[in-house]
């Protein structure tokens, strides 16, 4: 009676047409822009061929390695800062029930907020160095670490402070045994919000003012109206935003089985 | 040996409920005026419907919330908040995620400040008690829901707490692994000695587990009938179905007044 065919033993279908399948998609895109491009006849300087972008990426690897370690390094020193200050600055928030009624609903308006729009005062204040690119990312970056942080702190379920009732745990084994471990879901969650985030507050902050880095590249490369150029700048930019990403996701993704997956919000 | 202990039985209570009401913000009367005293190294069953006040009884007896009127003693202490030798098993396993199995059973005397071999050795054995030996470095993801519960008692009473307080700990549990669940307590009261207080739902469970059952009714929650359960010891499975249990059982569901005359 049973006709179901037996499984298939050794190559894994879907597992295979989920990485087949965005490869395809991805190259079809990629075959569109090409005969797209030619069947428009649009010149190089308003939109490159694929290929044409592939080959600045050829010429100028170097140039884009080393924009792209610049715009890296102030990404992720700014995510890494955020960190720093966000997560002692969540734990006083919510630690305190005056802050926490002072501030937390601050902090949730300010999420509403387009903070890049303050990339132009923080070059009038930090000049056009590192420091207001890394000022940049580091405010972007820091309030999801902090708002997230802190809703995982007020949120801790309410089993389990029963359970540190019931065994009489002081407020420091409180913190650090229940209430941190169980926000942690939260804190992985802002982080990688906030990484995303911060890549976009670096390359703001380049593109406001700064002579180096992956957004200052596609400042030069659009005013020398050398858009293939500007393309590879933005294929950097996607690799260094996808990787970094990627980075983080996978931490985050090695703590779960300890911690647990946030609830979406 | 576990079960009602005649000697004592004219003794100063282990435990004293006197006259408790319990009124919650916004005028709920969750319990009123219920009195009870509470022997040594019984187990007695709170059985009643859902809303009756079961979980706010045992709350209160735990120290987690206080009585708006009335008083809980226990061995003469008046309870005004959580007790170091008192054990508290929940609905839920309620295990950390973030911590092994043993981690888990070991989180009441590492709070204390007292993890020590002892204390180690005192959860192996009681994680060998419950069959969870060898899952000792797992992680709660990794157990079933009746492999966490029993980590769980584990848990409750890895101090040798004197009163442990039960509620509904395997109200989430299959059938099955709920009657092995009952054996393995059966098991445990003859080795701790300790007096429980067990919620529940179940009139059955209430029968095989209780040496005396509370009924209590809801709006506002009372106790309305005292019954006492004198099947004998050791209890086997096999009482379940005796003549004697099935009378208890009619008796404490007409006492709920789900089964009728
Ligand atoms: N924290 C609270 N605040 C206000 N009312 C409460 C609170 N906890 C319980 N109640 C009310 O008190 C009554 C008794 O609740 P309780 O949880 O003790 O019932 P229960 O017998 O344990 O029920 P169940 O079997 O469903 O667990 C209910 O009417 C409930 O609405
Ligand atoms: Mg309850």
């Amino acid at each position: 009676m049973n006709a179901r065919p037996a499984p298939r033993s050794g190559w894994c279908m879907p597992k295979a047409l989920d990485i087949l399948l965005p490869l395809l998609g991805f190259c079809l895109l990629l075959a569109a822009w090409h005969f797209g491009v030619g069947w428009a006849g649009l010149p190089p300087a308003v939109l490159p061929k694929p290929l044409a972008v592939w080959g600045a990426i050829n010429t100028h690897w170097l140039l884009l390695l080393e924009e792209g370690w610049v715009t890296l390094v102030a990404s992720a020193a700014g995510f890494g800062l955020a960190f720093l200050i966000g997560v002692p600055m969540a734990v006083a928030i919510a630690g305190s029930p005056l802050l926490n009624r002072m501030f937390y609903p601050l902090l949730i308006a300010t999420q509403s907020l387009p903070k890049v729009a303050l990339a132009p005062l923080m070059l009038v204040w930090l000049g056009t160095g590192i420091e207001s690119k890394l000022a940049i990312a580091w405010l972007v970056a820091f309030f999801p670490v902090v708002v997230n942080t802190a809703t995982g702190l007020r949120t801790t379920p309410r089993e389990y402070l029963d359970l540190a009732a019931v065994t009489r745990a002081n407020g420091w084994q409180i913190f650090w045994k229940i209430r941190l471990p169980a926000a942690m879901p939260f804190v992985l969650s802002g982080a990688k919000v906030a990484i995303t985030l911060a890549v976009i507050g670096a390359v703001i902050g380049e593109f406001v003012g700064s002579s180096e880095g992956l957004g200052h590249l596609l400042l030069v490369a659009n005013s020398q109206v050398n858009t293939p150029l500007a393309f590879a700048a933005l294929v950097g930019l996607a690799v260094l935003g996808i990787g970094l990403y990627a980075a983080v996701a996978a931490v985050e993704l090695a703590l779960r089985p300890w911690f647990g997956e946030a609830p979406p919000q | 040996m576990a079960g009602p202990d005649k000697g004592r039985m004219a003794e100063q209570p282990f435990g004293r409920i006197e006259a408790v009401t319990k009124t919650y913000p916004g005028g709920i009367v969750a319990l009123e005026r219920v009195d009870y005293d509470l022997r040594a190294g019984e187990l007695v069953a709170l059985l009643g419907p859902s809303g009756c006040g079961k979980t706010t009884l045992l709350r209160m007896m735990a120290g987690l919330t206080r009585p708006s009127a009335g008083r809980i003693s226990i061995r003469g202490k008046i309870i005004d908040g959580p007790q170091p030798d008192f054990g508290f098993a929940f609905q839920s396993p309620n295990l950390l995620p973030w911590r092994s199995v043993l981690d888990n059973v070991l989180f009441p005397v590492e709070i204390a400040g007292r993890l020590d071999t002892r204390a180690r050795d005192r959860a192996m054995e009681l994680l060998d008690v419950v069959g969870l030996k060898g899952f000792s470095r797992l992680r709660p993801h990794q157990l079933s829901g009746g492999m966490k519960q029993r980590v769980s008692l584990c848990r409750a009473l890895v101090h040798a707490p004197s009163l442990l307080l039960m509620d509904e700990p395997f109200g989430a549990l299959d059938e099955l692994t709920r009657m092995e669940m009952h054996d393995l307590l059966h098991a445990i009261r003859q080795s701790s000695g300790a007096t429980i207080m067990f919620v529940t739902h179940s009139i059955a469970e209430a029968v095989y587990l209780a040496d005396e059952i509370l009924v209590m009714g809801p709006r506002p929650g009372r106790v309305v009938e005292r019954i006492r359960v004198e099947l004998s010891y050791p209890r086997r499975s096999a009482q379940r179905y005796s003549a004697e249990a099935r009378e208890y059982e009619r008796q404490a569901g007409a006492a709920l007044g789900v089964v009728h005359a």
